[in-house]
C-alpha cells in the first residue's frame, strides 16, 4: 500500500516536474523535436521509476546465472574470466592464414576464427569458373583436408577453441577439422568451438547458401545429432543477427529475426526426433554491436529473456543450458566510414563497451581499415588492444550487469523485448522463419530499415562524423592489405597435385556412397567425414549434394 | 517526352552483401528511374544479357568481396563485344580501395562510388553523364 501511494505521489512530482521543464523548452528549444535511438525508437527526456512501475524484480531480472538470464548466463560473469577476445581472420592461402593465428595467438587472443573465402563459403574448389578473382579475397581457401591440415599447422587443437564461419559447407568444414585433430591425437570429443552453420540467415542476408530450405535443414539437425555424441563441447550452431543487422535492421528486428530463426531450428531438431535438452544446450547465437551503446546493452538482455521463456515455454526445456542464451559479439562493420578511418577506433571501442556491458562470451573487435580493405596486422592489433583495454582498465568488467536497473536500459529492455515478440508472433503466424524467407517478409523489413536509415544520412537528421558533418579534406590511405593475386594459381595447382597424389577410386566410391545416403534420410556426418579422409575436395563433396539436393533459387525482393 | 533512365543494378561474382546495392536502387528508384535488380550470383555474361534484355542506359555494379578487379574489366569487355559498351554507362560501387579506382576507369568504368558516397551524387552523376540520349 505505501509503495503505491509512493508512486503516486513521484507520478505527480514529475507531472509537476514536466510541466515546468515544457516551459522553460519553450523558451530555449531542445536540439531536436524528438530524440530517437540508433534503431529509431523515440527517446524521452526523463526515465524515472514511473516507467517500470508493475516490473517483479526477480520474473525480470533475476540473479546471474538464473533464468531468465537477464543479467547474464554466469552468475560471476568475467570476474571469472573475461570474455574469449575472438579477432576473425582469414585470407590467402592457409599457409598465410596460419601465420596470421599464430600472431594473433602470440598477442594474447584466446581463440581463434576463420575467414573462408568465397568460393569454400558457397561449396566451390579454387579451379572453378565462378571462382575466378575470388580466390582467397575474404578469407582462406580450403579446397581439401590437406589445406586445413596447412592451417592448424603447429596449433593445438585441444588447447584452443576455434570459430569457423562456414554455413552451406559447414559439415564439410567440420568434418576436416575433426580429421585434423584425429592427426594431432586429439579425440573429438575435446574439440572445442563453433561453426556458424546458419543457413536462414544466409537466405535473409548474407548470401552465400547453397542447397534448398529443406535439405539445408537436414544438413544442419545432422550436425546436431552427430555432435551430440561425438563432440559434445562443441557448438553445432551460431544463430546470427550480426548479418541481419548488417543488412540494415533495427536493433528490434536483429533480435527478433535472430531468434525466429532459433525457434525454426528447434522445431527442425525436434521434427526430427531429437531430445530438446540434448542438442539446445550447444545452440550459440552471434550479434552485433552498434554505436547506440544503452540500446545495444538493452538488446543483448531482453535477447537473453525472450529465449530462456521461449526455451522453457514454448519447448518444454529443463536443462538450465537449453535456456541461456550464450552469444559471440562482432563489432559493426557497417558503422565503419572509409572517411577519416581513425575514428573508428572510436566507435569500435564504444561498440566493445556495449557488447561487454550487455555480457558477451566472446568478441570481435573490427579493425579502422575495414571499410576499405581487409585489416592490417597493425590495425588488428589495436582492435585487440581495444578489447584488452576495456577488459583491464575500464572496470566495467568487475561487476556483473552493472548498468542493470538504470530506469533507462530496464525500459529499454521491456520495450525490445515487447517490439521483438510482436515480430516473432506474426512470423510464426506466417508459418515460421522460412516460409517467410520465402515470401520476402524479412528481407522486405530490413530493407525498409536500411533505406530510412540511408534518408536519415542524406537529410541530415543522423550525423555520421566525418561523413555528414566535420568533413576534412583527406589523403587516401596508405598501406592497405593486398592479398596476393597468384593465390588462385597456387591454389589451383595444389588441387591438381593433390589429385595425382590421392587414391581416386576410393575418392569415387566415398563420394558415390555419399550420394546414395543423401536420398535417404540417413546421418551424412558420418560419411562427409569418409570423403574428407579420402581427401575428397570441398567442391566434389558439395557438388555430389548439389546433384542430390538441387540449389537454393533467391527470392529478390528490393 | 522524355523516357525514364533504365538502370541494371547488378552484383557480379559470389559477394552476397546487397545492402548497397539495395539502398541504391531504391534510391534510383525513387529519383524517377527505372530499375531491375538481378540478385546475387551472376557472371559477368549474365549481366550483360540482361542489361541486353532490358536495354538498359546504365549498368552498376556493387561488389564487396574484393573481386572487383578481375570482376569489373570483365563485363566491360563483354558489353564491348556485344557492342553496347557505347550506349551503356558502366558504374561500380562497395569497399573498394582508393588505389584501384585509376586502374578500373581506365579499364572502362564510368566512375566508382565507396561507402558514404550520398545517393544523390551517383544520381546526379547519371542524369550528367549517360552515353545515349533519352
Amino acid at each position: 500500500m505505501a509503495g503505491k501511494e509512493k508512486m503516486e505521489q513521484l507520478k505527480a512530482a514529475q507531472q509537476k516536474w514536466s510541466e515546468k521543464t515544457d516551459e522553460s523548452v519553450q523558451k530555449r528549444p531542445e536540439r531536436k523535436e524528438t530524440f530517437v535511438t540508433g534503431s529509431n525508437h523515440e527517446v524521452e527526456r526523463l526515465y524515472t521509476p514511473v516507467d517500470l512501475e508493475g516490473m517483479d524484480y526477480e520474473e525480470a531480472l533475476g540473479f546471474p546465472g538464473e533464468y531468465p538470464y537477464t543479467r547474464g548466463v554466469q552468475p560471476n560473469m568475467y570476474r571469472g574470466r573475461f570474455w574469449t577476445m575472438r579477432q576473425y581472420a582469414g585470407f590467402a592461402t592457409a599457409e598465410e592464414s596460419n601465420k596470421r593465428y599464430k600472431y594473433l595467438l602470440d598477442q594474447g587472443q584466446t581463440g581463434l576464427s576463420v575467414a573462408f573465402d568465397l568460393p569454400t563459403q558457397i561449396g566451390y574448389d579454387s579451379d572453378h569458373a565462378l571462382s575466378e578473382g575470388e580466390v582467397g579475397k575474404v578469407g582462406v581457401a580450403i579446397d581439401s583436408l590437406k589445406d586445413m591440415e596447412i592451417l592448424f599447422d603447429g596449433i593445438p587443437l585441444d588447447q584452443v577453441s576455434t570459430s569457423m564461419t562456414i554455413n552451406a559447407p559447414a559439415s564439410v568444414l567440420l568434418a576436416m577439422y575433426i580429421a585434423v585433430a584425429e592427426k594431432q591425437g586429439v579425440s573429438p570429443d575435446k574439440l572445442t568451438g563453433t561453426i556458424q552453420n546458419d543457413i536462414l540467415k544466409e537466405y535473409i542476408a548474407r548470401g552465400t547458401y547453397i542447397f534448398p530450405v529443406e535439405p539445408s535443414m537436414r544438413l544442419i539437425t545432422n550436425i546436431f545429432e552427430y555432435c551430440s555424441e561425438e563432440t559434445p563441447k562443441w557448438n553445432t550452431i551460431s544463430i546470427s543477427g550480426y548479418h541481419i543487422r548488417e543488412a540494415g535492421s533495427s536493433a528490434v528486428q536483429e533480435v527478433a529475426f535472430t531468434l525466429a530463426d532459433g525457434i525454426a531450428y528447434v522445431e527442425a531438431a525436434i521434427k526430427a526426433g531429437l531430445e530438446v535438452d540434448k542438442f539446445a544446450p550447444r545452440l550459440s547465437f552471434f550479434f552485433n554491436s552498434h554505436n547506440d551503446l544503452l540500446e545495444e546493452v538493452a538488446k543483448f538482455r531482453a535477447a537473453r529473456r525472450i529465449w530462456a521463456k521461449i526455451m522453457k515455454d514454448k519447448f518444454g526445456a529443463k536443462n538450465p543450458k537449453s535456456m541461456q542464451l550464450k552469444f559471440h559479439t562482432q563489432t559493426g562493420g557497417s558503422t565503419l566510414t572509409a572517411q577519416q578511418p581513425d575514428n573508428n577506433i572510436v566507435r569500435v571501442a564504444i561498440q566493445t563497451l556495449a557488447a561487454v556491458l550487455g555480457g558477451t562470451q566472446s568478441l570481435h573487435t573490427n579493425s579502422k581499415d575495414e571499410a576499405m580493405a581487409l585489416p592490417t596486422e597493425d590495425s588488428v592489433r589495436v582492435a585487440l588492444r581495444t578489447q584488452q583495454i576495456v577488459a583491464h582498465e575500464s572496470g566495467v568488467a568487475e561487476t556483473v550487469d552493472p548498468l542493470a536497473g538504470s530506469y533507462y536500459v530496464e525500459s529499454l529492455t521491456n520495450e525490445i523485448e515487447e517490439k521483438a515478440m510482436e515480430y516473432i508472433d506474426r512470423i510464426v503466424d506466417m508459418g515460421g522463419a522460412p516460409s517467410a524467407i520465402e515470401k520476402g517478409y524479412i528481407q522486405k523489413e530490413i530493407m525498409d530499415s536500411a533505406y530510412e536509415y540511408q534518408k536519415q544520412i542524406e537529410s541530415n537528421e543522423r550525423i555520421v562524423v566525418g561523413v555528414n558533418k566535420f568533413q576534412t579534406n583527406e589523403q587516401p590511405p596508405q598501406g592497405l592489405l593486398r592479398v596476393d593475386p597468384t593465390v588462385g594459381e597456387l591454389q589451383m595447382k595444389k588441387i591438381d597435385e593433390l589429385k595425382e597424389e590421392r587414391d581416386n577410386d576410393q575418392v569415387a566410391q566415398k563420394l558415390a556412397e555419399l550420394k546414395k545416403a543423401a536420398q535417404t534420410d540417413q546421418n551424412l556426418m558420418p560419411l562427409i567425414l569418409d570423403a574428407v579422409k579420402a581427401y575428397a575436395t570441398l567442391g566434389e563433396i558439395c557438388g555430389s549434394l548439389r546433384d542430390v539436393f538441387g540449389e537454393y533459387q533467391q527470392t529478390v525482393v528490393l | 517526352m522524355d523516357r525514364p533512365i533504365r538502370v541494371l543494378v547488378a552484383k557480379p561474382g559470389l559477394d552476397g552483401h546487397d545492402r548497397g546495392a539495395k539502398v541504391i536502387a531504391r534510391a534510383l528508384r525513387d529519383a524517377g528511374m527505372e530499375v531491375i535488380y538481378t540478385g546475387l550470383r551472376l557472371t559477368p555474361d549474365q549481366i550483360v544479357q540482361a542489361a541486353l534484355q532490358e536495354d538498359v542506359d546504365v549498368v552498376a555494379l556493387s561488389i564487396l568481396s574484393g573481386a572487383h578487379g578481375h570482376l569489373l574489366p570483365k563485363v566491360v569487355d563483354k558489353l564491348k563485344e556485344e557492342g553496347i559498351y557505347d550506349e551503356v554507362l558502366v558504374l561500380g560501387g562497395g569497399v573498394i580501395p582508393e588505389d584501384d579506382i585509376p586502374e578500373l576507369k581506365k579499364a572502362g568504368v564510368a566512375e566508382i562510388f565507396t561507402p558514404g558516397t550520398p545517393t544523390g551524387v551517383t544520381i546526379d552523376f547519371i542524369k550528367n553523364n549517360l552515353k545515349r540520349s533519352l
